[in-house]
């Protein structure tokens, strides 16, 4: 059986085979080495990587079930394939949006120009759940506030990519990436070596220069380490798998403390300070004294010494507020503010709820958009019109007439599928893709990313709690 | 390194050389009973003893037969010390600081636990134990030969090595310790061959045997105890777990020997010192049980040691208020 024979890309842009059923110019060695195997043997191969996944533990806890019962984030062997000169243009805009957006939040905590300007509105910044006054007037060794950032891309029926959300805060999934390299080049050994696939491994290495670059220049070995909220936390794996391979430590807020104005780890030989925290707590947590006082994962006192200049912060405290679902509206606005530019990637046309006309064709349409809450993620506060109920659609409604400001829309984007393996055929699945950017002494993108898939047939939803998977994507 | 991970490295290695054990006192017993004349469940009360966990027990099953016994040793969530609930609280501990110990320490661990925890592993522990058990006690092994040539021997493989250590001397002592309350007061048996397939099992039961023969050749109750409490070479002989336990110690804190800088060394010390002047003849004048309960009760305080001098450490600032 040759399972691509009886593949049909259907009416989308399928990101390896055209339309007519010949696969893309990069696609062609691993169809054929697909098209080549005995029957079955794809099957086995999927079995095998799901298999070295568990063995390597990269699982996340299902609760609720006394077996502690642990589960693989779902994986599809099929890769995804970004030619060289579509990466071209990713990597650029990428690079261009994240500038623009440090800028802006430099900008925004402290001159403010892009407001006086008429910009942005300022009451769109004012009532963001995710502006922080705290940071009023800070500003971060380097300049930089995101330092990592994992970009949502989706490439429409028409072939081109759009940004879909910027996640500027604690983005995660950059440890399925290597991992799922790891796995991808023992499934497919001799394709990936003739394929000439962009190696994603020195990520590690690059996360490690950056954040020794926020450390205070005259520090000879600055003490780095990387803050997690525990082994129950779904991204606990990435977290440690990060500092396993910066070779740092994983600390939990319970593992430090101030004292005399510096953050301290707790060791077997005492205190020993810390320069660069790799934080992976939300703002909200991070430090009982300044943002929530329940919090029982953060560490009391934190924020006073990063104010101080005592600590770096990666990413830096704030961030959120360039992430606001309804912000997005405004980054081609900002980035051309910032850079004189015009947007490389562009966005997905977007409906502002708090403007009136916008609000209007909102309500009216909701059969046919996508609605999102400013501040949720996962998948979460969002209706997908098209697969809605009638009931849903009126619940969504009510709430954008009683808070405008939460919501956008946007049509209901027909999203790339690639072939992916159901029992033993193949069937295209809605991908999305999230490349990690890091902004240190430069601006880094690492060729590759976070292939989403909704693994439900006909799903656009590619989150990981809503059933979503993933696979490896290749960059030539 | 930090407390806590120091912390979680010790007990992860005291859990899987728990595990070990339980599963090497099993096998033996397994072994044993091909030889006896078939006293139907008589046989596996003495390993629930060597646990200290007999109440427990009784609680929850009726009687002492094999198969309960063997389900409560390795397949009870519920019993703190089987053998499942031990290695989920090593896999626990190796993925709190699976960044500190290596790739394939913790994917041996991870899949060790994951193979235990399959329903398949209970069927076969009833159908083939003498396989099942000896499948245990190699992949605790693998873990510790892994420990060994894919970490580095720095300070985390050190509080590792102390963990295993005290674990293995204490598991040791109980091992004596029952069988000797066991053995000894049936005095008429003292030189049947039944007693000597007892003494055999009890060498067995510590992977002894051979090691024992070239040392002492004729079994007798005294020289193994000796044997076992205070060989300076064997593995498993209390004095060699305490003795490794200090040099790694030291090796943490970087005291020259004879120096001790905190309660863990001076216990650690004074604990050697003393197995290195007793011989057997104080112990068996002493009481054999008394002499064995207060070793216990000392590697119980080295363990206490261990935690609050390294495990446990406050800011300055924060002590000092509590003293005031």
């Amino acid at each position: 059986m040759r399972p691509f024979a009886a593949y049909d890309p259907g009416d989308f842009f399928d990101e390896l085979i055209e339309p007519g059923g010949k696969p893309r110019p990069g696609a062609q060695l691993l169809v054929d080495k697909i098209e080549s195997l005995p029957e079955g043997d794809l099957a086995l191969r999927q079995k095998a990587a799901e298999a070295l996944l568990l063995k390597m533990g990269i699982t996340f806890n299902v609760y609720g079930s006394d077996e502690g019962t642990e589960k693989i984030l779902p994986f599809d062997i099929i890769p995804r394939i970004v030619s060289g000169s579509d990466w071209q243009q990713i990597e650029t805009g990428l690079r261009q949006r994240t500038f623009a957006l440090n800028e802006f939040l430099q900008d925004i905590y402290n001159d403010q120009k892009i407001l006086k300007d008429q910009v942005v509105p300022e009451d769109l910044i004012f009532t963001s759940r995710t502006y922080r006054k705290e940071c009023e007037g800070f500003t971060p060794p380097r300049k930089i506030w995101c330092h990592v950032t994992g970009t949502d891309l989706v490439r429409d029926r028409d072939g081109r990519f759009y940004v879909l959300e910027d996640n500027l805060r604690c983005p995660s999934g950059v440890s399925y990436v290597l991992e799922n390299r790891q796995v991808l080049k023992r499934t497919f050994p001799q394709v990936f070596e003739a394929s000439r696939v962009r190696p994603v491994d020195d990520y590690p290495t690059k996360l490690l220069e950056m954040l020794e670059y926020l450390a205070p220049a005259h520090l000879q070995s600055p003490t780095i380490a990387v803050l997690t909220p525990g082994i129950y936390n779904s991204a606990y794996f990435e977290h440690s798998f990060l500092s396993q391979q910066m070779g740092v430590e994983l600390v939990e807020g319970q593992d430090l403390v101030v004292d005399d104005g510096f953050v301290h780890m707790l060791t077997t030989k005492g205190l020993k300070r810390v320069d660069v925290l790799y934080r992976r707590i939300d703002d909200d947590f991070i430090d009982p004294e300044v943002f929530r006082s329940d919090s029982l994962l953060g560490v009391r006192g934190l924020i006073h010494v990063y104010k101080a200049g005592r600590l770096a912060l990666a990413n830096a405290p704030g961030t959120g507020i360039a992430d606001d679902k309804v912000i997005y509206a405004y980054v081609p606005a900002i980035i051309r503010y910032y850079t004189g530019e015009d947007p490389i990637l562009p966005n997905v046309p977007t409906y502002i709820c708090r403007n009136d006309a916008d609000r209007a064709y909102v309500l009216e349409h909701l059969d046919r958009l996508v609605v999102k809450a400013a501040n949720e993620s996962g998948g979460y506060g969002m209706l997908v019109g098209p697969h809605a109920t009638a009931a849903e659609r009126a619940a969504f409604a009510e709430k954008i007439v009683v808070e405008p400001r939460n919501y956008m829309a946007q049509p209901t984007l027909s999203l790339s599928r690639v072939p992916t393996l159901v029992g033993d055929r193949l069937e295209g699945r809605h991908v999305d893709l999230r490349p990690y950017v890091l902004f240190g002494r430069d601006i880094y993108v690492q060729p590759g990313g976070l292939t989403r898939v909704a693994l439900t047939k006909g799903s656009l939803v590619v989150n990981s709690s809503q059933g979503g998977g993933s696979k490896d994507t290749w960059v030539l | 390194m930090l407390s806590r991970v120091a912390n979680s490295i010790y007990w992860m290695c005291r859990y899987i050389e728990r595990a070990e054990n339980v599963a090497r006192f099993i096998s033996v017993n397994l072994n044993l009973l091909l030889d006896m004349p078939s006293e139907k469940g008589k046989h596996w009360v003495p390993l629930v003893m060597i646990t200290g966990d007999q109440l427990l027990f009784e609680k929850s099953y009726p009687d002492f037969a094999q198969e309960k016994v063997i389900r409560f040793l390795t397949f009870d969530r519920d019993y703190p010390n089987s053998i499942l609930t031990c290695l989920a609280a090593a896999r626990e501990n190796g993925r709190s600081i699976r960044e500190i110990i290596s790739s394939e320490m913790w994917e041996h661990l991870n899949h060790f636990y994951l193979e235990l925890a399959d329903p398949k592993s209970a069927v076969l522990a009833l159908e083939e134990p003498h396989r099942f058990f000896k499948i245990i006690q190699m992949r605790s092994h693998l873990f510790t030969g892994l420990m060994d040539c894919t970490m580095s021997h720095g300070e985390a493989w050190n509080f590792a090595r102390i963990g295993m250590m005290i674990e293995r001397a204490d598991k040791t002592s109980r091992i004596l310790d029952v069988k000797y309350f066991m053995l000894l007061p049936e005095a008429d048996l003292v030189n049947t061959p039944i007693d000597n397939i007892q003494w055999t099992a009890v060498l067995k039961s510590a992977s002894a045997f051979e090691m024992f023969r070239k040392q002492h050749h004729h079994i007798t109750p005294r020289h193994v105890a000796d044997f076992l409490i205070f060989d300076a070479q064997f593995p498993r002989s209390i004095r060699h777990c305490v003795s490794k336990a200090q040099v790694c110690l030291q090796r943490i804190t970087g005291a020259s020997p004879g120096s001790s800088q905190n309660m863990a060394e001076k216990l650690v010390g004074r604990l050697k010192a003393d197995l290195e002047y007793t011989d057997i003849d104080d112990v068996i004048q002493h009481g054999m049980h008394q002499y064995m309960d207060a070793l216990q009760t000392r590697l119980n305080l080295v363990d206490a040691a261990i935690g609050s001098t390294f495990f446990s450490l406050k800011p300055l600032s924060e002590a000092c208020a509590a003293e005031q």
